[in-house]
């Protein structure tokens, strides 16, 4: 008779090597989801003991006690205590602990213990610990606490040895069909003492640990150093960026090439009419679109993942608390925020780095104000039409309007952060900085690499899904109806979004934007720089090697300066990237958040081009 | 610890007063100075506690941060912990060295 898999959960501190045990486990037989309606990450992987026994096993959230500080570590709990509808109460509960710093495992250790009925500690990276000669005596530590205790080295292809033969017993041990629903209710500061010292003695009695060495002081000394840590921190991510722009640069090429190939294979093979327009189109050009950044995403998460893993992560949010703590952001927003300079999307996707809900869904609603690269096209196009290139005080002028609207971009983020955390969160308490500085350690390739295929697959099942909609439906607006064939006015200006456009007109004449800017506007939301392909179709500008300098020039003849300013201020706030939407729903799990950035955005948007639109007026009329 | 005509010289009282290189030993972990975190005092007493800052504990000031000497990172016995210094200021210590 086969036996119903039994559930196994991994719980511990941040950094005990969680996630490698758990790849370790489960190889590539995981599952990677969210929690119903919330932003926490639930990792299940299956796998079979060498007895045969088939495990279920869920890797929570780190935390330093059941008496769960943010939404993540509730979860854990909730987990743990069988309190989360449709996820039974576990059989068997890990405590995973670094085995060279066990001192707060083996409090959570009791403190589990005390709750649960079948609960182990696994002494993960043992070899480190063994390295830097920490003694452990494991019978001691078992009778001690009064559970099993197995060494472990998740890294090495025999270090779960131990580990899985425990869990055969374990498993065999169990009598019930499923567990019975914990009690517990939370601890004082007081019993929390209490229990530490509990777990200090314990540990004095079975753990020894010589006086600190290794290359961790060394290396903090001079990467935590106020000025030379600021400065190498500046490198490395400078590092990071340069990579992410040029090393991206030949497999995005060779994407797009892929991609064009396609399309021309799709105008070859099918015939002219509807189909074809709608594969070429909506199909192979507007979702490559958006695949063609899969190249981009990936070099940036393998720096996210490799500095998270060797250490090197919290030491960077620790150099960078103080200026984004002063916009009301965690330290560890910063790396997110900077890679919403490529795009919105992996930078969204990177916010999981943000333990705290709170600063994580800040992060999440300010990063598409951050310049993201599609807008790049649209204010080339526009500073180059209006723009002389003359130089001011020895600047180029349209560099210093790129440079402009970057500073906007960051300036009102920060802004927008700093406003959100005394409105809405008024009543909400910061959260403390409170982090552990883990120790240096080599990083795993083979972590890296799960955690680039989780992140490749999240996006290209993305891509695929909800950005592959969006897109289709901002082309089926452009393509319907049908025109004549030989009509006189070109098939957009028939469209659907034409006639929104028209429709809309009234809302942006305040702005100073005609009908024609109203659908690229429209069709803009599939990519931001789908807007410059919109244009030169409206305007009627064959696409060619000189299309975008005779659109300038259409653009100069027909718009006034007024009008240009205020659509680079529309851009630079504009909610303008349906995939940017549907992430942030994704993300966050609720369209609450989606709707409240799309309209905080959109009202940002309105009044600076509004502003920019009165200004440039007033800047042009003694000329005209 | 002594004073002489008014002039206090004082050795820091709590652990976020203490300069970079302090050590010394937590004496008590007591947050209801700390009104200004937003956080209740209990609550915070409880998250230090939770990351090894209990009586007794060793501790010393490793590393400050660039802008106001803050964050700070602590070696609480055997692992390195960074805080602010608003936080910190609820551990309660007691210089090395004194008895």
């Amino acid at each position: 008779m086969a036996e119903a898999p039994r559930r196994v959960v991994l719980v511990g501190n941040p950094n005990c090597g969680k996630t490698s045990l758990f790849n370790a486990l489960t190889g590539s037989r995981q599952k990677v989801a969210n929690y119903p309606g919330v932003t926490v990450e639930r990792k299940e992987g299956v796998f079979s003991t060498p007895q045969g026994r088939k495990v279920e096993l869920l890797d929570l959230p780190g935390t330093y006690s059941l008496r769960a500080r943010s939404p993540d570590e509730e979860i854990a709990r909730d987990v743990i205590l069988g309190r989360i509808a449709n996820e039974p109460v576990p059989d068997i509960v890990l405590c995973v602990a670094d085995a060279s710093n066990p001192r707060l495992s083996l409090r959570l250790a009791l403190e589990l213990r005390n709750v649960c009925p079948h609960v182990g500690l696994v002494l993960n990276m043992a070899d480190i610990a063994r390295h830097r000669g920490i003694d452990i005596d494991i019978e001691r530590l078992s009778s001690e606490l009064k559970i099993p205790v197995v060494p472990c080295i998740a890294v090495r292809p025999k270090g779960t040895n131990a580990l899985l033969s425990l869990l055969d017993k374990e498993i065999t041990a169990l009598r019930e069909v499923s567990s019975p629903v914990p009690r517990w209710t939370p601890p004082s500061p007081a019993e929390i003492c209490v229990l530490q010292k509990e777990a200090d003695r314990i540990a004095a009695s079975a753990v020894k640990i010589p006086p600190r060495q290794g290359v961790t002081p060394k290396l903090d000394a001079v990467l935590l150093h106020p000025v030379w840590g600021l400065l190498i921190l500046l490198a490395v991510l400078f590092l990071m960026f340069q990579a992410v722009f040029t090393w991206a640069e030949p497999p995005m090429n060779a994407l797009k090439m892929g991609i064009g190939f396609l399309a021309d294979l799709a105008s070859q093979f099918l015939p002219e009419g509807l189909l074809r327009h709608f594969v070429h189109d909506a199909l192979i050009c507007g979702v490559g679109a958006v695949a063609v950044f899969l190249p981009q995403i990936l070099i940036l998460f393998f720096f996210i993942l490799l500095l998270e893993d060797s250490g090197y992560m919290a030491r960077a949010a620790f150099l960078m608390d103080k200026i984004m703590g002063a916009a009301g952001l965690h330290g560890r927003a910063f790396i997110p925020l900077l890679s919403s300079f490529a795009c919105a999307i992996p930078a969204i996707m990177a916010t999981r780095v943000i333990d705290n809900r709170r600063d994580r869904l800040t992060t999440i609603l300010i990063a598409p104000l951050m310049p993201c690269s599609a807008r790049i096209p649209v204010y080339a196009l526009i500073i180059a039409a209006f723009f002389p290139a003359t130089k001011i005080w020895g600047v180029q002028l349209q560099g210093l309007v790129m440079f402009g609207l970057y500073a906007l971009g960051i300036l009102s983020g920060l802004a927008a952060a700093y406003i959100l955390r005394r409105t809405l969160w008024r009543r909400i308490p910061t959260e403390p900085f409170l982090m552990e500085l883990p120790d240096y350690k080599a990083p795993n390739l083979r972590n890296i690499a799960y955690g680039l295929l989780q992140r490749a697959s999240l996006f290209l099942r993305r891509a695929g899904t909800t950005i592959a909609a969006i897109t289709i439906l901002v082309w089926a607006l452009a393509a319907f109806p049908q025109s004549a064939p030989n009509a006189a006015v070109p098939a957009i200006e028939t469209s659907y979004a034409a006639r929104i456009g028209k429709a809309i007109e009234p809302v942006f004449a305040p702005l100073g934007f005609n009908w024609k800017i109203n659908v690229a506007l429209i069709s803009g939301m599939a990519a931001r720089e789908v807007a410059v392909a919109t244009l030169g179709t409206v305007y009627s500008i064959e696409e060619s090697g000189k299309g975008e300098a005779v659109l300038g020039s259409a653009l100069a003849s027909e718009w006034s300066l007024a009008t240009a300013l205020a659509l680079l201020a529309w851009y630079a706030f504009a909610p303008q990237c349906a995939s940017t939407l549907m992430l942030i729903r994704k993300e966050t799990g609720s369209l609450k958040w989606m709707l409240f950035s799309f309209g905080y955005m959109i009202t940002l948007a309105y009044a600076a081009a509004f502003i920019a639109y009165r200004v440039g007026g007033a800047l042009t009329l003694p000329v005209g | 610890m002594r004073s002489f005509n008014h002039v206090e010289v004082r050795a820091p009282l709590t652990l976020g007063e203490a300069a970079k290189g302090f050590k010394g030993t937590v004496a008590s972990i007591d947050a209801s100075g700390c009104a200004e975190t937003g956080l209740e005092p209990c609550e915070i007493e409880c998250r230090l506690m939770e990351m090894g800052f209990t009586e007794g504990a060793e501790v010393e000031i490793k590393h400050e941060g660039f802008w106001g000497r803050d964050p700070i990172a602590v070696k609480v016995n055997n692992m390195t912990v960074a805080l602010r210094r608003r936080e910190a200021n609820a551990i309660h210590i007691i210089p090395a060295g004194v008895p």
